[in-house]
């Protein structure tokens, strides 16, 4: 589904990504970890399409396509979506009608009729239920006021809503409680299948004790230094970032 | 990626404006100029009675005692009042004894600006008074109207034909005198809308005045005068457009209203003037006198501008409350973009006790434009237990324009509350991202954001206006947003 081949980027001639190889294949749940300053969300923006990182070398395929050459809402249109680390406030905007105006305009993309008020009301009813979020919270402006767990479940709320092929989550777990955690993870578990894939950025492993990936990948430097299962997980929390620090220490640039 | 973003806002602004068409009509017109003879020529042209002309006159020579304001905060070359037309008015091969007989050309000025003429067309119920330049072209449903009382009909006819209110209620809110421009109006008005609802009448359509300049060189000055008798109501709405043209035109208008006991007069203007080109060429100077006086008790005026159009905007539509009880409104949203330049807001004076204010104005400011508040709350010493609520929000698109808040708060009792809060944001990259990621473009998520921003004022629209409104919003921006 997504192959990502020497992948380099780099923010105002500084180079964050170093050559990334990555491939994800439907079904599949991939980890990035990693410690601060590696270039996580550097990735996770890459792929989204944020315009202040300018790639500088290798290639993205998604489904066979140029991902690269695709404007951020192609992107989004062709199934890419991505859970904000911090989601933005659109004051005035209520989080039902924005949802709408999303879900249609990918809706079109994919040559299908726009939901009506209806059907999108039934629709916004059954995936409430997933990540338990409220009908008040819909009503009220765009994350406006949202604690950072209600806005976390928005984003979840959004991709069950949206259904893309790929789903990539930039540190959803940050700043939940471990209640938000759970549900965040149950939101992800419940839309999970065989025929998509995700992508979870974290700096900590507990999200996966509860999102449990058939793969785990150690970027460092802006390079994946190091690929494994779930177990990897589990090593890097007990020995922490310093034993990848020392062990690829010399990978860096003198 | 920026590049496409701005290719999206260029496509939305190369749109243009979409009204800047010129009709090629014959134009009855006076020479250039502003004199004695002017004036006394426009009151000819209009067989208007001898005291008309002398108000007139008198209004003319006290304009020759003033000096133009300096102290908006707009900026521009100094207007050669000399170099201006005052009467222009399109030449009909007949003159019409119905709506049927007027000349198709002016037809369809008014179809190709969306205002249809034609009394059987009407969708929504909307009566309307167009004017091209210095004159009222036609009235729609007059007739209508008139079997309850109802008068709605031009300044010009009003003049004529019902003299004694216009005696009563000219200049009754809006002294000649008020200021530069007032007395300029009060001089040379040409035409505008007279509507006037008897006791206890509930108006059962929007009554709108649509205003076109069409003639090059030309200003236009009218005059529109609303009269709510108590217990009645009246819902207002009133449009403009001009031409695109290399050099500025002046539009200095007065309008009054006066709302007697439990009168209520709803007035909405979506003001779309030529807005002058990309670097800032051309354009409307629109210098505007508006003011409404709640006479009566409990009775209630609310304004509700969007302002999108005009190289320059200087106007300040205010409140009287002298009746008690009586509440006053305020719901603006300014666009300014390009070289623009706004300087606007409003005037709420408490002088009954128990009277409410309410000012929500919303200012967004692109490309190199300036976008001023300016509004005053002033409490009198026998308005016990006013009230007043102001809310002024300005949205910035880039970092090339400005935005500005001039809030003047005079309270003289102190049985009364004021209250008054200001925001200033950015629409951000962020934001615009965010959109993106979820597969809406950048034209369709600065227009969704904008009207966001804009939601509280226009919920205060006509419904028939509330989505066109909407639009020109979206179209009047242009690409400061990456």
């Amino acid at each position: 589904m997504l192959k990502i081949e020497h992948l380099k980027a780099a923010i105002e001639d500084k180079q964050i990504l170093k050559g990334i190889n990555l491939e994800i294949k439907p079904g599949e749940v991939h980890a990035i970890m990693g410690p601060n300053g590696s270039g996580k969300s550097t990735l996770a923006s890459v792929l989204a399409g944020r315009d202040y990182y300018e790639v500088t070398g290798g290639s993205v395929s998604f489904e066979g396509k140029n991902l690269l050459e695709m404007s951020p809402e192609e992107r989004a249109r062709e199934g890419v979506f991505l859970a904000f680390q911090y989601p933005v406030e659109i004051p005035g905007v209520s989080t039902t009608n924005f949802i709408k105006t999303a879900v249609n305009e990918i809706r079109k993309h994919r040559g299908i009729e726009p939901l009506d008020a209806v059907g999108f009301l039934k629709m916004m009813k059954e995936k409430m239920k997933v990540v338990n979020i409220d009908q008040s919270l819909l009503s009220r402006s765009m994350n406006e006021g949202f604690s950072g767990g209600e806005k976390k479940r928005n984003e979840i709320f959004q991709m069950a809503m949206l259904e893309p092929k790929l789903a990539i989550l930039d540190e959803t777990d940050s700043g939940l409680d471990i209640d938000a955690l759970r549900i965040v993870a149950n939101g992800v578990n419940t839309y999970r299948n065989a025929g998509n894939a995700f992508l979870i950025v974290t700096h900590y492993q507990r999200l996966l004790d509860y999102i449990v990936p058939d793969f785990v990948h150690v970027l460092y430097n802006g390079r994946i230094v190091k690929s494994g299962t779930k177990e990897l997980a589990k090593e890097l929390e007990e020995k922490g970032y310093d034993f990848i620090r020392n062990e690829f220490a010399e990978t860096e640039e003198a | 990626m920026q590049e496409e973003n701005e290719d999206i806002l260029e496509q939305i602004t190369t749109a243009d404006y979409k009204y800047g068409f010129v009709t090629d009509i014959e134009a009855d017109a006076a020479p250039k100029g502003l004199s004695e003879d002017i004036v006394r020529f426009i009151s000819a042209k209009k067989n208007e009675p001898e005291w008309l002309l002398s108000w007139r006159l008198k209004a003319y020579r006290h304009w020759l005692t003033l000096k133009e304001p300096t102290w908006p905060n707009v900026h521009y070359p100094t207007i050669n009042y000399q170099d201006i037309i005052y009467y222009s008015a399109p030449k009909q091969k007949i003159a019409p004894n119905s709506l049927d007989e007027i000349d198709p050309e002016l037809r369809d000025t008014f179809e190709k600006l969306g205002i249809s003429l034609n009394e059987q067309k009407r969708l929504s119920g909307i009566a309307v008074d167009a004017v091209m330049d210095s004159v009222s072209v036609a009235t729609t449903f007059k007739g209508e109207l008139s079997k309850m009382g109802i008068i709605f009909c031009s300044m010009s006819e009003a003049v004529l034909e019902h003299p004694e209110l216009i005696k009563k209620y000219l200049g009754s809110v809006i002294p000649m005198t008020d200021n530069y421009f007032t007395a300029l109006n009060s001089a040379v008005f040409t035409d505008g809308s007279f509507c006037y609802i008897p006791a206890g009448t509930r108006c059962p359509m929007e009554l709108s005045t649509y205003f076109r300049i069409n003639a090059a060189n030309t200003g236009q000055f009218e005059r529109t005068l609303i009269v709510a008798e108590a217990g009645s109501y009246v819902s207002y709405l009133e449009g403009c457009t001009a031409p695109m043209r290399d050099e500025n035109q002046l539009h200095a208008a007065v309008v009054e209203i006066v709302a007697q006991e439990k009168a209520e007069v709803k007035y909405s203007t979506v003001q779309n003037w030529y807005p002058g080109d990309k670097e800032g060429k051309g354009g409307i100077y629109n210098f505007v006198t508006k003011r409404g006086i709640c006479a009566g008790d409990h009775s209630k005026i609310s304004w509700t501008q969007v302002e999108t159009g005009s190289a320059i905007t200087w106007k300040y539509p205010s409140v009287i409350l002298k009746g008690d009880f009586s509440i006053g409104e305020f719901y603006s949203v300014a666009v300014t973009n390009n070289y623009q330049q706004a300087d606007t807001g409003t005037k709420m004076i408490h002088i009954g006790k128990n009277t409410r204010s309410r000012i929500v104005s919303k200012g967004i400011s692109a490309g190199k434009s300036q976008n001023s508040y300016r509004g005053l709350v002033n409490v009198g010493r026998k308005a016990t237990n006013s009230r007043n609520f102001s809310q002024c929000d300005s949205l910035l698109l880039g970092d090339k324009c400005g935005a500005h808040t001039f809030p003047y708060i005079e309270v003289k009792n102190k049985s009364s509350m004021v209250e008054h809060e200001a925001t200033t944001s950015k629409i951000g990259e962020d934001q615009i991202f965010y959109c993106n990621q979820r597969g809406i473009d950048t034209e369709s998520a600065v227009a969704m954001i904008i009207n966001g921003f804009a939601k509280e004022v226009m919920n205060q629209l006509p419904m028939e206006f509330a989505v066109e409104a909407q639009k020109l919003l979206a179209i009047s921006l242009e690409g400061s947003v990456g």
